[in-house]
């Protein structure tokens, strides 16, 4: 059983896969530049396991720094992982215990991964999307361990290899638009996230794109029932 | 200040937020039906927005910076559209991508 549901979920996770090791890798070897144990990089990629925000938490480990700014700094940084659950709450409530352990694992790219997944049955759902979730994790895990082994030596060029995240957003991107009778949520997203990056720069985009997705959503929604009850 | 708390506090702040919606619409009542047409339309948004992300640290403006990333995306669209193969269209966009900024760019 446990065979057949990996042999089905290794090939949706290759993409994470080819990204996570690559910046798991990049991760493990910061760690270790910036005087900080392996240990507590492995710590950190098994415990928050939150991409962007572990890069901040070597400044933050490295710096002396109170503990409500390193709340808030966390807050900050994965506020926009709060609207994930949002799309799974209905389908995780028929799952056992592992919603827990899928909970805990949804990054952004399990997220996206979980979302693009539409041609297998109910039943099937729940071992694949906590298998997905798992092997994840592995990746990044590992990632940051070789990484932190090979230290700065690194024997091959693998830059660019990060492109197959935005390869595997842009390939979930095409099949939800196609799936689609409504396109302008896609169209939303895209212009929210432009918008913020134009105005609040690379570093400081996510929070004001989440909340102008957020709100163009909840107006679009209420203009669209609003249609619906005027005939 | 101990690493070991920042870590925990960094681990909880972040499953915290994770666990947020399911704790604040979970329960067993009806999930809002606002909640639900905003997590159904959500997913294509967000999907759009980390395109975006993905490349924030892309330069418009700078030929060299821009148009590896052009390249791929319309490799990797156009061999989607055609084959529908995900892996397919992830492997090939990123070889073309690692192509492009190791050899020509």
């Amino acid at each position: 059983m446990l065979k057949k549901n990996l042999k089905m979920a290794i090939p949706y996770t290759i993409p994470v896969m080819l990204g996570y090791l690559s910046v798991g890798m990049a991760f493990g070897v910061l760690v270790v530049k910036s005087g900080i144990s392996i240990w507590l990089g492995v710590l950190m990629s098994l415990f928050v396991y939150a991409g962007a925000m572990q890069f901040v938490a070597i400044q933050i480990l490295t710096s002396p720094i109170h503990l409500i700014q390193v709340i808030f700094m966390t807050l900050f940084v994965n506020i926009r992982h709060l609207f994930y659950g949002l799309s799974f709450i209905e389908r995780f409530k028929r799952f056992g215990v592992k919603k827990q352990y899928m909970i805990f694992g949804l990054t952004d790219e399990t997220y996206s991964l979980l979302c693009g997944i539409t041609d297998k049955s109910e039943d099937e759902l729940e071992d694949l999307y906590f298998i997905i979730t798992l092997l994840n994790q592995s990746y990044w895990v590992i990632g940051t361990l070789i990484g932190g082994l090979l230290g700065s030596v690194i024997t091959f060029d693998t830059t660019g290899i990060d492109f197959a995240m935005t390869a595997l957003f842009v390939v979930i991107f095409i099949e939800q638009w196609l799936a689609a009778d409504k396109h302008l949520p896609a169209l939303i997203g895209l212009a929210a996230a432009m918008i913020s990056l134009k105005f609040f720069g690379p570093e400081q985009m996510v929070l004001p794109s989440m909340l102008l997705l957020f709100s163009a959503l909840l107006f679009l929604n209420a203009k669209m029932k609003g249609g619906e009850s005027n005939g | 200040m101990d690493k070991i708390i920042a870590i925990i506090a960094m681990a909880l702040v972040t499953y915290g937020i994770r666990l947020g919606p399911f704790i604040l619409f979970g329960g067993g009542k009806q999930t809002p039906e606002w909640v639900r047409s905003i997590g159904g339309v959500l997913p294509p948004a967000v999907m759009g927005m980390l395109i975006v992300y993905s490349l924030k640290h892309i330069e418009i403006l700078k030929v060299s910076s821009s148009l590896p990333v052009l390249i791929a995306i319309a490799v990797t669209t156009v061999l989607h559209l055609w084959k529908r193969n995900n892996l397919l269209s992830i492997l090939s966009g990123t070889a073309v991508y690692m192509f492009l900024v190791q050899r020509l760019f």
